[in-house]
């Protein structure tokens, strides 16, 4: 199945509890880290379906294929609220069909609806995959840059 | 950073073949719009049909035509065809480089390096020919705040 006719058999919904243990297993297929405790308090906040925090799923024909995790986060380091994706995959066998395209189309709109006008993320520099995709969604470098340092010195 | 001449009349080629999928288009034509030398573009164009990246037709109609993936052709693998951008660590030793001074100075420099190839290493020329046509259409509506440069060469 290829591009516009695997775009076509998605289905992009909000996540739910029965959810999290195939986004766990995609999470760790892909990163190879097992994060339990990370995703059950992830969902465990975000089913409080406070307003401005989303787990969009991509479904083809009930399998989970991919997912974007966002929420509007306002005033860190200065910044007027913007949505924030901290949470993105797509699983191995179902890259470049679009499926990306569509979560990333999913959250944005989620945002738009929420009243931002901006999207961010943080990326690995060396992740030029997920690197690439961003880039191709449009994303530029903003103007906040991360900083950071080893304290065990 | 600046890029010499020839990368950049590279990327303006490979950028306007890739985004005219039909047919060929004759050098005169990319010199014409860019406002660049022919002979220079010609042994650019040369340089970029070794690499297998455009072909050349002869005769009525002919011209070039991109060859390549342009969702797997990044800006940074036009650009090492063209001048040689590896991290400073690998050019020749300048005196003053092994003091205290020197190595947080390489280290310095090295932070910008890798931040430069990241982004050019992440930017297929599908994206960028998707950024040149947002840049059109805000320039079009008149949202685009910024003046083109004066043309140089």
């Amino acid at each position: 199945m290829r591009s516009s006719a695997a775009s076509k058999a998605v289905k992009i919904r909000r996540a739910n509890q029965a959810d999290l243990p195939t986004i766990m297993a995609l999470d760790e297929r892909v990163t190879r880290v097992p994060k339990t405790e990370y995703w059950r308090d992830l969902f465990e906040r975000f089913s409080q379906r406070k307003q401005g925090r989303a787990i969009f799923i991509a479904d083809i024909a009930g399998r989970v294929v991919g997912f974007a995790i966002g929420e509007v986060r306002a005033w860190e380091f200065g910044s007027p609220p913007c949505g924030w994706i901290f949470g993105f995959d797509v699983d191995p066998e179902f890259r470049e069909r679009g499926i990306g395209s569509l979560l990333f189309e999913a959250l944005t709109s989620f945002f738009r609806s929420c009243g931002v006008s901006t999207v961010r993320t943080m990326l690995r520099r060396d992740d030029n995959l997920i690197m690439s995709f961003f880039r191709s969604q449009g994303l530029r470098a903003g103007p906040f840059i991360q900083l950071e340092r080893n304290i065990e010195e | 950073m600046r890029l010499q001449k020839a990368t950049r009349f590279a990327l303006y080629a490979v950028l306007e073949l890739a985004s005219r999928s039909q047919g060929h288009v004759s050098a005169a034509e990319i010199a014409t719009k860019y406002g660049i030398s022919l002979n220079h573009l010609a042994k650019v164009l040369r340089t970029l049909g070794r690499s297998r990246l455009v072909e050349a037709s002869r005769g009525v109609g002919g011209g070039y035509r991109f060859v390549a993936n342009p969702k797997r052709t990044t800006l940074l693998r036009i650009i090492q065809l063209f001048e040689n951008i590896d991290p400073i660590s690998a050019g020749e030793r300048q005196p003053g480089d092994s003091t205290e001074a020197g190595l947080t100075l390489k280290s310095v420099l090295e932070e910008i390096e890798d931040t430069a190839r990241a982004t050019l290493s992440s930017i297929s020329l599908d994206t960028m020919i998707k950024m040149t046509r947002r840049q059109a259409e805000r320039r079009a509506k008149g949202t685009d705040q910024r003046q083109p440069a004066t043309l140089a060469q």
